[in-house]
């Protein structure tokens, strides 16, 4: 008897994942990780947050806890407050009760709940990603049913948004296609719209009556404030128009492993909302039928005590705060150098990544001679980077900008 | 300031654009949803105010006072792990070391399959995830292909394979007359189907029927599967909680693997550890070779990237700590049989009960059935009675989870059961 699998072809690595894979094949001590998006601290260590720490505690030592199954929309308490946080205290759209929100599996398990929901109940199957955007995004969707186009983004000529491409892409798509928008700190890019920018791309989609759906993955890491970081989203909801939301804790409560997140779906009417969140645990239910519970205790936890939720916006600021300099760093070491060509948008793209514009050669001789380990497009994680390993990132972009490829 | 103006609206142009106040919502014609059969039933349970209320819905263990249990061996697991390690990504395979641990429970502590690295396995997100993650694999490398689900089976198990997108077919289980095995029948349906079908089975403690077949059933299912070439894949979701031994409770997949079958086995750690809302499972596929199962692997992850990236941590930390250490293990294994203890106990209590109080119907099939559930018989008007008459909460197949079942409440349940069937 054969295997019904027999004729299985190896899948090919995760392209981001596998970064990390291959990272820790290599025995070389001088061997740096700046492929996947988890911050790191000045020595290079992974980071649990103090309030985290602290919040595990008291979960731990509280012998009222049990494990019992989460409701199919997850904790109710941990759905308010992270409504709360992406959407500001007082939310119109909450406080008229017109937001579903279902606790899913970090960004991707949100992403994905959401898209489902999409194809099932939306009447337009398209949605518009832009160019670039995360490689799982592309699959997620087309996992969930809907197809996939793409809306210029990025200029590698400027280094910066190409925002009359945007523009014109988005006018020109059919009305009513869902549209993916990172709410701050585009990955892999870093570049963001100026709030005057987000404002056009409102106008344009509301005239268009195109559906946003937000991917937060960085809220609070970008600037540092938990604030400025939601104001796309915000403007978007203040004009009493819906969107969805997916939203992560991974990065920005360092809880990456726990997969805690939110999809919030903000309708126009609360009567709608409560109809949706039935319909939400449809799509769950026969995907994994309700989401895990140590992660969103955590968060909860936090959120909702006044003390521990300011010293999470400590500790926060001060990861953002890290990264910032970092780029400063890199920056001044390859003007340093001398190295040919603007490094500009070093500083001016924000969040935990860099788009460098090196090419997949330059960064495959990076990984060669250097021992970089990255994704192909060029994009690095700044969060991987220290003082002490600035300067050798910046040799590596040195040698590799002029010119052994 | 510039933030602050275009809130307020000088940017906004609120009334500039045009139509979008008088546009309805994109999801006014979205229905609401049916409740969920099994976890609306705990829903309505906890909305009664009424003191006597029993739940004997969902299937989630209590202990004799009616109240959740964490396992000693859990909350000595999780002291050990709070504070020491960091939340970093799992890969998308999941623990590697959890996988390990689970692997032998299924397969055999010694088994030579896993020291042949012929395994693909990952970590899943419990019983439904490892379910789902299989239909999806099932659906995209074998897209000509069908499942086959006894009937009855878990609710969900429909919903999995149809959102999953495979075309699902049924085949015989339960025998209402006899409340067992319509064992013939569903020899007949594993005959008749096509050669090569993808077959539904469940390991132990059938859900919700508590019916299983016997060591020599379970046989001659094994015959009759390699005669047609059928694959099986095995929801294993009571492991221990039958018998109250994981060995045995395993012995049906043990012999298809004595008979050489590349089977699937979905596992969870929801009921047999307590861990329920941590979400932790195990999807495993036997392949031919090493080759092969690491070729399968990476299929696998395909399909976890797009769903979740990567599964959750905590759990997994919970059970390969206790499965890495032998003093847990110990104390796991006596704890698991507490549990199946109690039920085989409260099983024996109920059915005593009935034919104390001298009810004209036969009882034996509670003591005949195994695992948290028993397939009472009961119609659903008969359920509806003991729900609006004496609360009590369970699913409208008559499916009784013993779990629920407590010394306080059994007599209660007994005469409430007895009383809405006298005059069947």
């Amino acid at each position: 008897m054969d295997s019904v699998f027999a004729a299985i072809a190896q899948g090919p690595e995760d392209p981001i994942l596998g970064v990390t894979v291959a990272y820790n094949k290599d025995p070389s001590p001088i061997k740096l990780n700046l492929g996947v998006g988890a911050y790191r601290t000045e020595e290079g260590k992974p980071l649990v947050l103090n309030v985290v720490r602290k919040a595990e505690q008291l979960l731990v030592n509280d012998p009222s806890r049990v494990k019992e199954y989460l409701p199919i929309l997850g904790f109710a308490e941990f759905n308010k407050l992270t409504a709360k946080l992406i959407l500001g205290d007082d939310s119109p759209a909450i406080q008229e009760s017109r937001v579903a929100t279902a606790q899913c599996l970090s960004g991707t398990g949100s992403l994905r709940v959401g898209a489902e929901f999409l194809a099932k109940h939306y009447h337009q199957r398209t949605i518009y990603i832009p160019q670039p955007t995360w490689g799982n995004h592309l699959k997620v969707f087309t996992m969930a049913g809907l197809s996939v186009k793409t809306y210029r983004y990025y200029d590698p000529t400027t280094r910066g948004l190409h925002f009359q491409g945007l523009l014109e892409d988005l006018g020109a798509a059919p009305a009513g296609s869902i549209v993916l928008l990172h709410a701050c700190a585009h990955n892999p890019t870093g570049v963001d719209p100026t709030v005057e920018q987000w404002e056009q791309i409102r106008q344009l989609i509301r005239s268009k009556g195109s559906l946003p759906f937000f991917d937060s993955a960085y809220q609070g890491f970008a600037s540092g404030s938990l604030d400025a970081d939601a104001q796309s989203v915000r403007m978007f909801v203040a004009d009493g128009g819906e969107c969805f939301i997916a939203q992560s804790y991974a990065k920005n409560m360092g809880l990456y492993g726990e997969r805690v997140g939110a999809l919030s779906i903000v309708c126009k009417a609360a009567d709608v909302a409560s109809r949706v969140e039935s319909q939400l645990k449809l799509v769950i239910r026969p995907m994994y039928s309700n989401p895990p519970i140590h992660g969103a205790s955590i968060a909860a936890t936090i959120l909702k005590n006044s003390d521990m939720y300011n010293e999470w916006k400590i500790e926060l600021k001060a990861m953002a705060e890290r990264i910032i300099s970092m780029r400063k760093q890199l920056f001044d070491a390859l003007s340093a150098r001398g190295t040919p060509g603007d490094w500009s948008h070093i500083i001016k793209q924000i969040g935990m990544f860099t788009f460098t514009g090196l090419n997949s050669d330059q960064v495959a001789f990076m990984t060669k001679e250097y021992h970089i380990y990255m994704t192909s497009d060029g994009r690095i994680s700044m969060a991987g980077l220290s003082s002490k390993t600035v300067p050798h990132l910046a040799d590596a972009i040195h040698a590799a900008v002029t010119g052994s490829c | 300031m510039a933030i602050r103006r275009a809130m307020s609206g000088g940017l906004m142009g609120r009334t500039a654009v045009l139509g979008e106040r008088s546009m309805s919502s994109w999801w006014r014609s979205v229905e609401p949803a049916p409740k969920d059969p099994i976890l609306g039933v705990t829903e309505a349970f906890l909305a009664d105010p009424n003191p006597d209320k029993v739940n004997v819905g969902v299937g989630a263990y209590r202990d004799d006072n009616g109240k959740p249990v964490v396992l000693e061996c859990v909350r000595e697991a999780e002291r050990r792990i709070a504070g020491y390690l960091n939340m970093e990504y799992l890969p998308m395979g999941g623990s590697v070391k959890m996988v390990e641990e689970t692997l032998k429970l299924a397969y055999g502590e010694n088994s030579e399959l896993i020291k042949d690295r012929r395994i693909a396995a990952v970590q899943a997100l419990s019983g439904t995830g490892a379910c789902r993650l299989f239909a999806d694999f099932q659906k995209r490398f074998r897209p000509d292909s069908q499942i086959y689900i006894p009937v009855p089976t878990w609710a969900n198990h429909h919903n999995i394979w149809r959102d999953a997108q495979v075309p699902q077919k049924t085949y015989h289980y339960y025998h209402p007359e006899s409340r067992g095995l319509d064992f013939a029948t569903m020899m007949d349906d594993i005959k008749n189907a096509p050669n090569g079908s993808f077959f539904l089975l469940h390991a132990c403690a059938h859900n919700p029927t508590g019916v299983d077949p016997t060591e020599e059933q379970w046989r001659e299912i094994s015959h009759q599967f390699k005669v047609k070439g059928h694959f099986a894949f095995f929801d294993m979701a009571y492991q221990g909680f039958a018998s109250g031994d994981p060995e045995k409770d395993a012995k049906s997949i043990r012999i298809f693997l004595e008979d050489g079958h590349y089977i699937g086995i979905a596992q969870s750690y929801a009921k047999n550890m307590g861990l329920y809302g941590q979400r932790v499972g195990c999807l495993s596929v036997l392949c031919k070779d090493e080759k092969q199962a690491v070729a399968v692997k990476s299929q696998l992850q395909q399909l976890a990237r797009p769903t979740y990236s990567n599964p959750p941590l905590h759990g997994a930390l919970i059970v390969s700590t206790i499965l890495g250490d032998p003093d847990l293990k110990k104390l796991w294994l006596k704890e698991v049989k507490v549990m199946a203890d109690r039920i085989i106990g409260m099983r024996t209590a109920l059915r005593g009960n009935l034919e104390k109080l001298g009810s004209p119907l036969s009882w034996q099939h509670i003591t005949n059935q195994i695992g948290m559930f028993c397939y009472s018989g009961l119609t659903p008007e008969q359920v509806d009675r003991l729900t609006n008459e004496f609360h009590i909460y369970m699913t409208r197949n008559g499916r009784i989870s013993m779990a629920g079942v407590t010394t306080g409440n059994v007599e209660y349940l007994a005469n409430a059961i007895h009383e809405v069937t006298k005059s069947a």
